[in-house]
């Protein structure tokens, strides 16, 4: 089980790294967009099933545990504030690690991410598989916004996940021109069939909120993967020197 | 002996370097998809402002 041990010790390093970054990064680029759009929601009276966040609540994070009496009969949720900032914290931290998990994975099957420097080309790789071509279709909502139907807009978001990874790939291992063109086609197809749309678009939220919110989502999301890419070709190369090292030293 | 070479787990067989790799893989896609798309609603709730912030579908 070594190459998976050092899959994972790749990943949990590079992973927790990265993890905290896009947290902190959220926390002040993304979230506070969040909190505003649920103003909106709760003030327009969308339905919305989860994550009760009272309007007043909502925009003084600080002070609110003491404003916060049991609901009803809703699913148990993070209190606003510190709590739901920790969960938030932990969930990108995880993240973190199993998207490192999937790339250092997939990146020895091509042979490996050499260096930093390489590892920033892996970043923006996987910047493009999971947040530029799923975020073309079905751009960053927040809270509010209508959307279709859940598992369909799961199911399009699986699939051009796999096509844009698949036709990258194709692409880059592939020293074939029709290989490329498939690669190129299994890109765009998912764009061609088109993201599962709301019947309307009509929201309370303002265009400038929602543009803002795209930009957040897309700039903190590239960061991520850069650094995760690049600590990952760093981390890797440092490791692979030692074990180097301690290989020809027993020899 | 001195087999340095840039591939991680070279010594080992090519068959059994994929299926460890594969697994990795697998692992990382199963916590995405559990972090991401899970439905129960004490997973959506704890990752609300992750999974929006992530741009994946919700609600």
């Amino acid at each position: 089980m070594s190459v998976f041990r050092n899959v994972v010790f790749i990943a949990a390093i590079s992973g927790l790294l990265a993890g905290v970054i896009l947290a902190a990064l959220q926390t002040y680029a993304t979230d506070p967009l969040i909190f505003k759009a649920e103003t909106y929601e709760n003030a327009g009276g969308h339905d919305h099933m989860a994550a009760p966040a009272p309007a007043a609540e909502a925009t003084a994070p600080a002070d609110m545990q003491a404003a916060a009496p049991a609901e009803q009969e809703e699913a148990w949720a993070p209190t606003d504030g510190f709590e739901r900032f920790a969960y938030s914290a932990l969930a990108n931290i995880v993240s973190g690690v199993a998207f490192a998990l999937i790339l250092v994975a997939v990146s020895e099957l091509a042979g490996g991410i050499a260096n930093w420097r390489q590892g920033v080309f892996w970043g923006f790789a996987g910047f493009a598989v999971f947040t530029l071509a799923p975020g073309l279709g079905l751009p960053p909502e927040l809270p509010a916004m209508p959307a279709a139907d859940l598992a369909a807009r799961q199911v399009w978001w699986t699939f051009t996940v796999l096509g844009t990874a698949a036709g990258l790939a194709l692409i880059a291992f592939r020293k074939s021109l029709p290989l490329a063109v498939l690669g190129l086609v299994l890109i765009v197809a998912p764009h061609v069939v088109g993201a599962p749309q709301p019947a309307s678009h009509e929201t309370p939220i303002p265009p400038d909120l929602h543009r803002n919110f795209i930009v957040a989502v897309t700039l903190t999301n590239l960061v991520f993967w850069v650094v995760l890419g690049a600590v990952a070709g760093f981390v890797r190369g440092r490791f692979m020197g030692e074990q180097g090292a301690l290989r020809s030293s027993l020899a | 002996m001195t087999t340095v070479s840039s591939a991680i787990g070279a010594g080992v067989s090519t068959q059994s370097r994929n299926l460890q790799l594969a697994m990795a893989a697998l692992l990382g896609l199963f916590v995405v998809g559990f972090l991401g798309f899970s439905q129960m609603e004490v997973v959506h709730n704890a990752a609300h402002d992750y999974r929006h912030s992530m741009a994946f579908p919700c609600h």
